[in-house]
């Protein structure tokens, strides 16, 4: 009964269905035909609603579910009666419709949170063209899930990060500096990460940023166990872990949500529906009503930069304080292609993508709201986007002068020190450089 | 042993590891030792092989205040007994239940160790850890690399019991060393004895890499030796010469030593004059070549014998790398002896497995080419 009784915390919360928001991970908040049915059967049954009296009396023996009572009523459950609702703070307008929950950040910070997101916009754009050009063998796009650098503001820096390969903005809120951005996905001698792993595979030890890899869904348990550690050490800090709608199918999210409830782990899992996993829309990756599982959960409006933060914030509350998971999903969409080995009109028309774009958007939403409040205006948006291109570009070149690391990287890091056998097969292969220098040109190398 | 054959034989050998010359029943056997000479003054105690790593356990959580022990079913002790006290010795929040997933097993205990912190993982049984592969394959030994030495989860250590114990079918008989050894980053180690076991243990938990540990389970009762009470390590990445000889080098890990023992035996019996030497690999990765080959250079022979299927087995890697470090000092084809590459079989488990018998005969084919 995992699966259905997954968002019986959020169940439980007054259902306020709001119409038009039409994110397509959750598709079915649209519908208010299940939430009348339900109302219907139950009126049809008043009689039969046990008292909690009566549910104490009848509670089960059975060790796997001590909360739960004898029926004799039998229906099954198929967790899809309502849709959950969707947390939002402004809307597209960038109006706060309830000014109870505008997070009132300063304007230097609202305005560093927007600083950042055109900016991961902005090198989005560049990156993404030199590999086109070739430049770069591979890079994938945030576009319209920018507002993720919202959680990051609402995280402690001490706080540790585990994610996907599309949270560039968490890496830059917190500090990366473009010229690190650059190192990586040109694998140059300034890459952390010594040049090993392809473009956006990003990671700093100094901003409590683990490194990504490929293989989707790994980190989530992975999170659950730094999350211990945390807890064990005594430290006031959480650990915070994103993925896919895609990823969240793999068994390793299973594993990670189970071992994190169980062993009371500080970790919000914040997962980034955006309708697709490649080409895979959600309608065939579940059948629930989006990414759930029986923990403190909430479903946030993803292009909402303030709900975001504002989920965040208290989920950090509530995994510090009461060391339990903590479930957000961010309803969003993918607006770019899934990678630059993807054209998306193969599977979704342009139009669906272009509407996307104007219809809602993290960025203009926040800007509408800086703007409504005075801070910001047309001219300051010229002078950034003028200085941020300009910064990038400069960054871009010199990324793109610099050498490779030195050829000595490809045998260190496999073990603490290095072995015998690869000490033997290093040698090995200066030899053969020294016999066939033609065939294996070092001079774009650092020397050490 | 179970695998070996039960009542008289021919040779008058008594076989496993109940009548094995090379463990150590007293004080003085264990202590001369070079390699414990740092505990040299230390007492022993009698100890079989799943009380040598209760104690090994024991001993790192207690030097070590980061390190935690957990897994399926090790609260009350464990199914072998291997983690038995712990739980009230060190507290539940150190030696802990885990659900039963064994992807999340491996993973939790990656993100603890990238974190700083010692994991020490069980799974319940080698045959089960190919849930956790592609964490351990994938994310484990890659973690430090990819990185750029950013992260490591070097304090991950993941045991599990492993190989033939008389009736364990399938799924319970696996010895999948070679799948691992085919993984820069991990480290793999199996002993073939309580002294070894928490030598080698404690020396697996302490290393800055995550290491694969395999338990030869059929030992865990059966292996008894006098154990040094007294905290010490043995070395990962080298080898041990259990026994000199001169004609042909033998290569075991694990419960296949006691096999090999006894192919001694008949050998030495059945062809008078030939010495062999008996080498016990302990680490399959990084392994110790240069003992093999410095053997190898001597005797001229190998023989490589391992409960694991043939094909893709760890004998195979041996052999070509001494193949090409001795070439010229052969004398005869290097050879195998292996499981059958079929699954393991329950009924049939005395046929499939490399018993003295076929160790001899191995011998023998090298002796008489
Ligand atoms: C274990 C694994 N299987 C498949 C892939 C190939 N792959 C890379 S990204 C991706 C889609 C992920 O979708 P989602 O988690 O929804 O994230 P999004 O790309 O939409 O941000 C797939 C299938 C992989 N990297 N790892």
């Amino acid at each position: 009964m995992l699966r259905a009784t997954r968002w019986a915390s959020v169940l439980r919360q007054p259902i306020r269905p709001r119409l038009g928001r039409f994110h397509p991970g959750a598709r079915s908040l649209t519908g208010g035909s299940r939430i009348d049915q339900k109302q219907a059967a139950a009126e049809a049954t008043p009689a039969s609603a046990p008292s909690s009296e009566e549910k104490a009396r009848r509670r089960v023996h059975f060790p796997g579910a001590r909360n739960s009572y004898f029926t004799d009523q039998m229906d099954f459950i198929s967790g899809l009666d309502e849709a959950i609702p969707t947390y939002q703070v402004m809307d597209n307008e960038g109006k706060v419709a309830d000014p109870s929950q505008d997070p009132n950040l300063s304007q230097e910070t609202a305005v560093k949170i927007y600083r950042n997101m055109v900016t991961l916009n902005l090198m989005d754009v560049i990156m993404y063209e030199a590999q086109r050009q070739g430049r770069i063998s591979f890079y994938m796009t945030t576009y319209g899930e920018e507002s993720t650098v919202g959680s990051a503001e609402a995280l402690d820096p001490q706080d540790v990060i585990f994610g996907q390969y599309r949270e560039a903005g968490v890496l830059l809120h917190r500090g990366y500096t473009l010229r690190d951005f650059m190192a990586q996905c040109y694998s140059n001698r300034h890459d952390s990460g010594k040049g090993r792993q392809m473009p956006v595979h990003y990671g700093s030890r100094e901003l409590n940023f683990h490194t990504i890899s490929s293989p989707l869904a790994t980190q989530i348990p992975q999170a659950a166990g730094a999350a211990y550690a945390l807890k064990r050490a005594g430290r006031p800090h959480c650990v915070m872990c994103y993925f896919g709608d895609g990823a969240a199918s793999e068994g390793d999210f299973h594993a990670a949500l189970n071992f994190a409830a169980t062993l009371k782990c500080p970790v919000i899992f914040f997962c980034r529906n955006n309708g697709f996993a490649i080409s895979t829309p959600v309608e065939e990756q579940y059948k629930g009503d989006g990414i759930g599982y029986g923990v403190h959960s909430i479903r946030v409006d993803g292009n909402d930069v303030w709900a975001v933060y504002n989920a965040t914030k208290q989920a950090r509350e509530l995994a510090t304080q009461q060391h339990v998971p903590v479930l957000i999903e961010a309803m969003t969409y993918r607006v770019g292609h899934h990678s630059t080995s993807d054209d998306s009109s193969a599977y979704r028309s342009k139009k669906e993508v272009e509407d996307w774009k104007h219809k809602d958007n993290p960025i203009t939403r926040l800007r509408k709201y800086l703007e409504a409040r005075d801070w910001w205006n047309e001219q300051q948006e010229a002078d950034l986007r003028t200085e941020m291109r300009k910064q990038l570009l400069a960054a871009f070149a010199a990324a793109e002068k610099e050498k490779k690391p030195a050829l000595s990287e490809l045998f260190t890091d496999v073990y603490d020190k290095s072995p015998q056998h690869l000490q033997e097969q290093e040698r090995e292969l200066h030899e053969l450089i020294k016999r066939y220098p033609e065939y294996y040109p070092v001079d774009d190398l650092a020397d050490k | 042993m179970a695998s070996a054959t039960s009542g008289g034989n021919p040779d008058g050998i008594k076989p496993g590891v109940a009548h094995s010359q090379l463990l150590c029943t007293t004080t003085e056997a264990a202590l001369k030792n070079p390699e414990l000479a740092a505990v040299a003054s230390s007492d022993t105690k009698r100890m079989n092989l799943y009380q040598a790593v209760n104690e090994a356990l024991a001993t790192a959580l207690s030097t070590d205040e980061t390190a935690v022990v957990f897994g399926e079913d090790v609260a009350f002790g464990g199914v072998f007994r291997c983690t038995m006290g712990l739980a009230q010795q060190f507290g539940k929040s150190r030696v802990f239940n885990t659900p039963l997933c064994e992807q999340g097993i491996a993973g939790f205990g990656i993100g603890m160790a990238a974190e700083g912190h010692t994991a020490i993982a069980e799974i319940q049984f080698a045959d089960y850890i190919f849930p956790a592969f592609d964490q351990l394959v994938n994310e484990a030994a890659k973690y430090r690399y990819r990185s750029g030495g950013q992260f490591d989860c070097g304090g991950l250590t993941v045991r599990t019991p492993c190989s033939a114990v008389g009736h364990g079918g399938h799924y319970h008989s696996q010895t999948p060393e070679a799948y691992f050894a085919h993984t820069p980053g991990l480290k793999v180690v199996m002993p073939r004895s309580p002294i070894q076991a928490k030598g080698l243990l404690l020396a697996s938990i302490r290393d800055r890499n995550p290491v694969i540990f395999l338990e030869p389970k059929v030992l865990y009762r059966a292996a008894v030796e006098q154990v040094p009470v007294d905290d010490y390590e043995l070395p990962l990445e080298k080898a041990e010469i259990l026994k000199e000889g001169k004609d042909v080098t033998l290569v075991g890990w694990g419960s296949q030593i006691y096999a090999l023992e006894n192919a001694i035996q008949i050998a030495e019996k059945r062809m008078p004059g030939i010495s062999c030497e008996l080498i016990d690999l302990r680490s399959i990765l990084p392994w110790d070549v240069d003992t093999v080959a410095a053997s190898v250079h001597k005797t001229g022979r190998l023989v490589v014998a391992h409960e694991a299927p043939q094909t893709g087995g760890f004998a195979a890697e041996i052999i070509s790398k001494v193949t090409e470090r001795c070439f010229l000092r052969m004398e005869s084809p290097p050879q195998r002896v292996c499981g059958w590459d079929t699954p393991f079989p329950l009924v049939f488990e005395r046929f499939y497995m490399p018993t003295m018998i076929r160790c001899y005969e191995g011998i023998r084919r090298a002796m008489e080419y």
